[in-house]
Order: structure tokens, then C-alpha cells, then sequence
């Protein structure tokens, strides 16, 4: 008897795109300062565009030295107010813009994905709800900072300023302003030129919160207005979370000043997997590592080191489970890996990406149709890499893992540390004490077991070497907002 | 012969498991999903209770689910007791919906491989298509592989053409290490396919068991060439639960697996859902219980 065999359905998820007409977002956007929403001295809006579609979603107000210089002087007219409120009732407010990041969770992730092309699946199960976590974690701390500090009195360090990336726009924002303004700083925040949205949605939730005018001012602008706020005189202390070069500039400017200075810089992380992984889930992590938000993480685990007994068995499946990665719209719930920033960045991974083939690596990337319009990358392997190669030791930021190879755990640990970075490192092992060996040795301001990116606002977060310094999250994260009385 | 496991990171499987379960399916893909899901379904009565009559009527819904709504497929197959195999053969004959039948005594599995081996040529006798054994998690536990294959090697030969699902009644195993083991033996040793559980244990086929299952045999496959099917079985009681383990299916075998000839769910409650679910993408509105037969 012959059996027909039935015609095999392909069946594809179907697009499911969330929804956006439930924004309310406006066509144009001041500085806030003081509370209030307010044009800039020099009239200048530039618009912000959506990375994935390169249409414009609404016009930005960019700071000027003039814009800078008044934030400070607004904020350091609130300070001492704001200090100098019960400690409890600086939790209060703290705890209030939490719950209203939560109740806005839904806006501010559709937000997060437009204006800077990750998935919504990331925005809306990552950066938003850790956004909202920061805040309730440090709205705790507000009435226990002594405890925080080994019991010593403490006092806020006064007005500070704060520069963040591109990658984690919100996110990052949070890891500043909620310990700033749990110690009693005011704080003068500075979003990245490519994504300031859901730093000024912040804005309308400290409004909503009631947040004392002053306490937080926040100035969309370009390097113009990073560096203002470096240049003046009027800061008490520097946060800044970017690239290595810029923070070289602004640790040169700040020299011999008194200004207070913290650092989370570049990465070249190593994700370093034993022969005796559990070695799908190494495969995930390996993926979670590099392609979390196109690898615009800067402790991505950028470099793979593979035990040479399981390279090829690790790399045929991380090069299968590659393939089955969704790239496209970024607003789309079933996407996995969505548009590169913007244009700029693009440019600088085409441009790695093409050396580390010249000098001989063997490259693979992902057969998919990318959008036509907008700025994509497709996810991409690199193989046969020498650790002299420019993508075993530059910072890619892009969707592109170098796989190099090791062959004992001294080596492991010898090859890891090979970096001028020293942000994150992962460790695969089923064990425990090698576990614990090996992130000893290792000299890398966090350190994964079995798992990748994996980030809580309890957890300090922060670099070593040219990743920079001081730490965010936990208590750790208090020390950089304080003063030490006695 | 001394065992050798290898590692599965719990938190790591159950993380990639639930992840796949936030994958969005609507309109089109859950329609032609839940028609997937019907066409891949063993229907299923194991009670001691089980009479000719209520074999008889579930065998007519398994051949046609949902008289109203004519693209709904038969289901693959009826699962029963080897009591039962001549009443749904004689049901079933010229349907295409196949009889499954559990053998060697299921569910507990603790008779010895002659009954084991009788069980199995009684149900093969009376024209099961497909038997479903259960492991002897006495000899596994114990840490006799060599039984545990030997039994299964056994089974497979008294299957003559029959297909043979092997069941681990992974929640009998205690880790997920012994879940991918487990695979593997039974796997080598001849299964057609394998399959979660008896439905009769404190849980079935989680997320978690399933996705090692998936990975044991896409590992068996790349090594041997050899195809083996998978049986999802136990606590798969709503259309989103069948969804998900579509796509852990599609997402760890692929596409070639999206067929009843690799692929089977086994439940019983789980029909009238997937068919209320159905009618609710074709009228917009969820309907009631009652829109559908009970068996």
C-alpha cells in the first residue's frame, strides 16, 4: 500500500504589528527646563527619524551653550529644596515616576522602538520595565543612603550632568536620574541626538509626578550640547555613558577641576565557552549576547572564545540557530533583530565589518530580505579570526560576532583579558568551581554564568581599564552621587 | 556501561521556552495553526471506564471535529486502550485517521517484557497503526540503559509495520539531563517517535520538556539521518499551549516537521478549544461550550 503524503503546509507567523494610533506624541518638542517645556535661546529643531522607515517623527529642540548654562542655574536654585526634603519624601516622588513609567509601559516601549529601530519584543520586555525597576530600586534607597555607604554621613554632591547613549535611551536615563535624585542632586540630563523621545515622555512624567521644578532638566542636542555641559563651571559632577573617545575628551576637560566623574564606556566583551557547556543554551546566550538590540550593547559578547573541542560542533549550531533569527520591523511582536540606529552607525560596522574581511576572516551573514528602506544589518558570523584582527579588538557595536578559539582555561583566561576593554565577560560551564575560577581571573567589571545580558537594578554595573569607571545599580551605584561628611 | 550526560542548563531551556511562547499569532497564522494543530492531534480516551460507545462517538469526532466548519481536518489519530483497538479500527476503516494504541503496561510500566511484549502483539493483532509504550523508568532510574534500549529494541520488533511512540513520562525523570539521556536511548534504539508523558503523571509536556526533546532530536537527526517524530502528551489543554508548541516545533526542527507525519499532539480536552478559538477568528466573538460536541 502506498501512502500519499500529505502536501506539507508552510505555516509562517502572520505580520503582527503593534499598534501606534494610541500615541499621543507632539509634532515638536522644547527643552524641559525648570519644569516647564520651553523653546531654545537659538532657535533650533532638528528633527528625529524613525531608523527603520527614515521618516521624520517630530521636530527636536536642540540645546545651545546658552539653554545649558540656564538649566544649571535653575537647577542649582532647586538643590538645596530638594535636598533638604524628609528623605522619605524624595522616595515618594521616586517611586511615583516608577508606577507612571509602568502605566505608560505600553507608549513609551512603541516610542523606544520607533525612534531607535530595536524590537518592540525588547523594548517592551526589557528597557521599559528596567526602567521602571531603577526607579523603585532607588526610590527604596532614598531614606537608607548611610546604610548604603558603610555607615557614614553623607551629603549629595549638588547639580549634576548627564550624557547618555543611543542604545538603551530610557534605560539609560534611569540608571542616571533615579540614584541622582535619590541622594539629593538635581540633575541636568542629556539624551543622545538619535533618540530623544521617551527622555522628554520622562519629562512629561515628572510633570505628572509633580517632581519640584529644576529637580530634572532635560536638553536634547548634539555633542554642541555634551560639551557644554562639560565646559561649565557650574556642575559639581559628570555621568557619562558613551563611546571610549568622547569619554577620553571628557575626562581631559575635567582634569583638575573637582568635578566629580563617572565613566561606562566601550566594550570588546569575551563570551567564552567550555567544552563542557551546556552547549544549546550556550547557543542562546551566544545570541542573546551579540544580538540583543543589533549589538548595539556595549557589553555585548562581541567576542566568542570557543574551547577548541567543541568548535565546530558550537559553531554549526550557533550558525543554525542564526538562521532562524527575524529580522525586519522592529514594531513587529515576532521580530528578533531590528534597524541599526542610524545611518552613521551603519557605516562604521559596513566599514569593520569589510577590514575584518581583508585581513582574512571568513565572514557569514544571514541570508534575509532586509526593508528597503531604513538602515539594516544582517546578522553576521565571523570565523578563522586572529586575535591581532581589527574585529577581534575594536568595538563593532553592530550584529557581528568574531569567533576565536582556546584550548585551556589558563588560555581562556589569558585571551579574555587580551582586551583594552573590560566591561562584561560570559562564562559557559556546567562547573561550579571553574565558574568561579575563571571570573575571578578575569578582569571585567561584570561577569555572566550561563547566561548573557542579563541586567537588575540591584546588580552594579560598570567597567574596568578603557571601559571606564565607577558603577551604576545596587548600592554601589549610590557612591558616585555622594559625598562622605564624616 | 557507565551513563554519560550531557548538560542541559535549566533556567537557560525554560527561558528559550517561554520566549517562544510571546510569539504573537493571529489572524491568518492562528487560523491555519489551529488547523495544523486539529490535523496533528491524537484523540485520546484512557479511562478504565472507556466502553465501546464512547470510543465509537469519539472516533466520529475525530473524523470529522466540526461539522459547521467544513475546513476543519480530521484529527491523525485515536488513542486508546489495546481493549479498544478492534471497536476504533472497525470505526475508523477507510477515514485515514489512524489507531494509536498504549501498550506494555501503561502507564506505570511495571510488568515484565513478556507481558510487555504480549500487550503489544495483542493491540498490533487487532490493528493498531501505531503503538505508544512507556519506558521502563524503573530500569532508568536505576541507571540500566541497556535495559531500558533492550526493552524498547523488543517492542519495536513485535511493532512489525506498526510505528512505535516511545513515552518517557518526563516528569518521572526528575531533570532535564535525564529528559535529553532518555531521548537518546530510546531514539537509538528505534523509536518512531518519542513522546512527553502518559497524561497520567503530575505533569506533562511543559514548554521546558518539550524544547529538550526538540533539541535531542534535531541532534539525533544531524548525526544519524534518521527521522524521528515528536509526541507533545499531557497538559496541552488550550489553543495558546498548541500554538506554543507549534512554534517551538518550527523554531527548533523547522517547517519540514509541521506535519502530522512528524508531529503529534496528544489530548482529548484541547479539540473543543482549538475549534471554539477557530470559530472566534471567523465570527469575532468567542462562542460557548456548547457550540461543540462532547464526547
Amino acid at each position: 500500500m502506498s501512502v500519499e503524503p500529505r502536501a506539507s503546509i508552510v505555516w509562517d507567523y502572520a505580520p503582527a504589528p503593534e499598534a501606534t494610533d494610541h500615541l499621543r506624541l507632539a509634532d515638536r518638542y522644547g527643552l524641559f527646563i525648570g519644569g516647564q517645556f520651553c523653546e531654545p535661546a537659538e532657535a533650533r529643531y532638528v528633527p528625529t527619524i524613525n531608523p527603520a522607515t527614515e521618516e521624520p517623527i517630530a521636530e527636536i529642540a536642540w540645546a545651545g551653550p546658552r539653554d545649558v548654562e540656564r538649566a544649571i542655574e535653575v537647577a542649582r536654585d532647586a538643590q538645596p529644596r530638594w535636598a533638604a526634603l524628609p528623605d522619605r519624601e524624595r522616595g515618594k516622588y521616586l517611586f511615583r515616576i516608577a508606577r507612571l513609567i509602568q502605566e505608560r509601559a505600553r507608549e513609551l516601549a512603541v516610542v523606544e522602538t520607533l525612534d531607535g529601530g530595536k524590537p518592540l519584543r525588547e523594548s517592551r520586555d526589557v528597557d521599559i520595565p528596567l526602567a521602571a525597576a531603577h526607579f523603585f530600586h532607588y526610590a527604596g534607597w532614598a531614606d537608607k543612603l548611610r546604610y548604603g555607604v558603610v555607615a557614614r554621613e553623607v551629603a549629595p554632591l549638588g547639580v549634576v550632568g548627564q550624557i547618555v547613549p543611543w542604545n538603551f535611551p530610557l534605560l539609560m536615563a534611569a540608571w542616571k536620574l533615579a540614584p541622582a535624585l535619590a541622594c539629593g542632586n538635581t540633575a541636568i540630563l542629556k539624551p543622545a541626538e538619535t533618540t530623544p523621545l521617551t527622555a522628554l515622555l520622562l519629562a512629561e512624567i515628572c510633570q505628572e509626578a509633580e517632581l519640584p521644578d529644576g529637580v530634572v532638566s532635560i536638553l536634547p542636542g548634539d555633542g554642541t550640547a555634551g560639551a557644554a555641559l562639560v565646559r561649565s563651571p557650574g556642575l559639581d559632577k559628570i555621568a557619562f555613558t558613551g563611546s571610549t573617545a568622547v569619554g577620553r575628551e571628557i575626562q581631559t576637560e575635567l582634569a583638575g577641576r573637582g568635578v566629580g566623574l563617572t565613566l561606562e564606556l566601550g566594550g570588546k566583551s569575551a563570551n567564552i565557552v567550555f567544552e563542557d557547556a551546556a552547549v544549546d543554551q550556550a547557543v542562546e546566550g551566544i545570541v542573546n549576547g551579540i544580538f540583543f538590540n543589533q549589538g548595539h550593547v556595549c557589553c555585548a559578547g562581541s567576542r566568542l572564545l570557543i574551547q577548541e573541542s567543541v568548535l565546530d560542533e558550537v559553531i554549526a549550531k550557533l550558525w543554525a540557530r542564526m538562521g532562524r533569527l527575524r529580522v525586519g520591523d522592529p514594531l513587529d511582536k515576532n521580530t528578533d533583530v531590528g534597524a541599526i540606529n542610524s545611518a552613521e552607525q551603519l557605516e562604521r560596522i559596513e566599514t569593520l565589518v569589510a577590514a575584518g574581511e581583508q585581513e582574512g576572516a571568513v565572514r557569514r551573514s544571514i541570508a534575509c530580505s532586509l526593508p528597503e528602506h531604513g538602515y539594516w544589518f544582517a546578522p553576521t558570523l565571523f570565523t578563522d579570526v586572529s586575535p591581532a584582527h581589527r574585529i577581534a579588538v575594536e568595538e563593532i557595536f553592530g550584529p557581528v560576532v568574531s569567533v576565536l578559539s582556546f584550548r585551556t582555561q589558563a588560555e581562556a583566561i589569558e585571551k579574555a583579558n587580551n582586551s583594552k576593554y573590560g566591561l562584561a565577560a560570559g562564562i559557559w560551564t556546567d562547573k561550579g568551581a571553574k565558574a568561579f575560577e575563571v571570573a575571578n581571573a578575569l578582569r571585567a567589571g561584570v561577569v555572566w554564568q550561563n547566561t548573557y545580558n542579563h541586567f537588575d537594578p540591584t546588580a552594579a554595573f560598570g567597567g574596568y581599564k578603557e571601559s571606564g569607571f565607577g558603577r551604576e545599580g545596587g548600592p554601589a551605584g549610590l557612591r558616585p552621587y555622594l559625598r562622605v561628611v564624616r | 556501561m557507565s551513563r554519560k550526560l550531557a548538560h542541559v542548563d535549566r533556567v537557560g531551556i525554560e527561558e528559550r521556552a517561554a520566549q517562544l511562547g510571546a510569539r504573537s499569532i493571529k489572524t491568518t497564522a492562528k487560523q491555519q495553526g489551529i488547523r495544523l494543530a486539529v490535523s496533528m492531534l491524537d484523540l485520546t480516551t484512557l479511562e478504565g471506564a472507556d466502553t465501546a460507545g464512547k470510543v465509537r462517538q469519539l472516533c466520529a469526532k475525530a473524523v470529522c471535529p466540526a461539522p459547521t466548519i467544513p475546513e476543519i481536518p480530521s484529527v491523525a489519530a485515536i488513542c486508546v486502550y489495546p481493549s479498544m483497538v478492534a471497536v476504533a479500527r472497525e470505526a475508523l476503516a477507510g477515514t485515514g485517521v489512524a489507531t494509536a494504541s498504549v501498550a506494555t503496561g501503561f502507564p506505570a510500566g511495571q510488568v515484565s517484557l513478556d507481558a510487555k511484549l504480549r500487550d503489544t502483539e495483542d493491540a498490533v493483532a487487532a490493528g493498531a497503526d501505531e503503538i505508544d509504550m512507556v519506558i521502563s523508568r524503573e530500569a532508568f532510574l536505576a541507571g540500566d540503559d541497556l535495559r531500558v534500549m533492550r526493552e524498547i529494541a523488543r517492542i519495536k520488533e513485535a511493532c512489525g509495520d506498526a510505528h512505535l511512540k516511545v513515552i518517557l513520562e518526563t516528569a518521572e525523570l526528575g531533570s532535564y539531563d535525564h529528559v535529553r539521556h532518555a531521548s537518546m536511548l530510546a531514539m537509538d534504539a528505534g523509536a518512531d517517535f518519542i513522546k512527553t508523558s502518559t497524561g497520567k503523571a503530575s505533569a506533562g509536556a511543559t514548554p521546558g520538556v518539550c524544547l529538550v526533546m526538540l533539541e535531542a532530536i534535531r541532534d539525533h537527526v544531524d548525526r544519524t539521518d534518521r527521522i524521528v517524530g515528536f509526541k507533545a502528551a499531557g497538559g496541552v489543554s488550550t489553543s495558546k499551549a498548541a500554538l506554543h508548541r507549534l512554534v517551538l516545533v518550527k523554531e527548533t526542527l523547522g517547517d519540514e516537521w509541521l506535519t502530522p507525519e512528524r508531529l503529534r499532539i496528544g489530548a482529548s480536552s484541547v479539540l473543543n478549544d482549538l475549534l471554539m478559538q477557530y470559530a472566534k477568528t471567523e465570527t469575532g466573538r468567542y462562542g460557548r461550550s456548547e457550540d461543540f460536541s462532547r464526547e
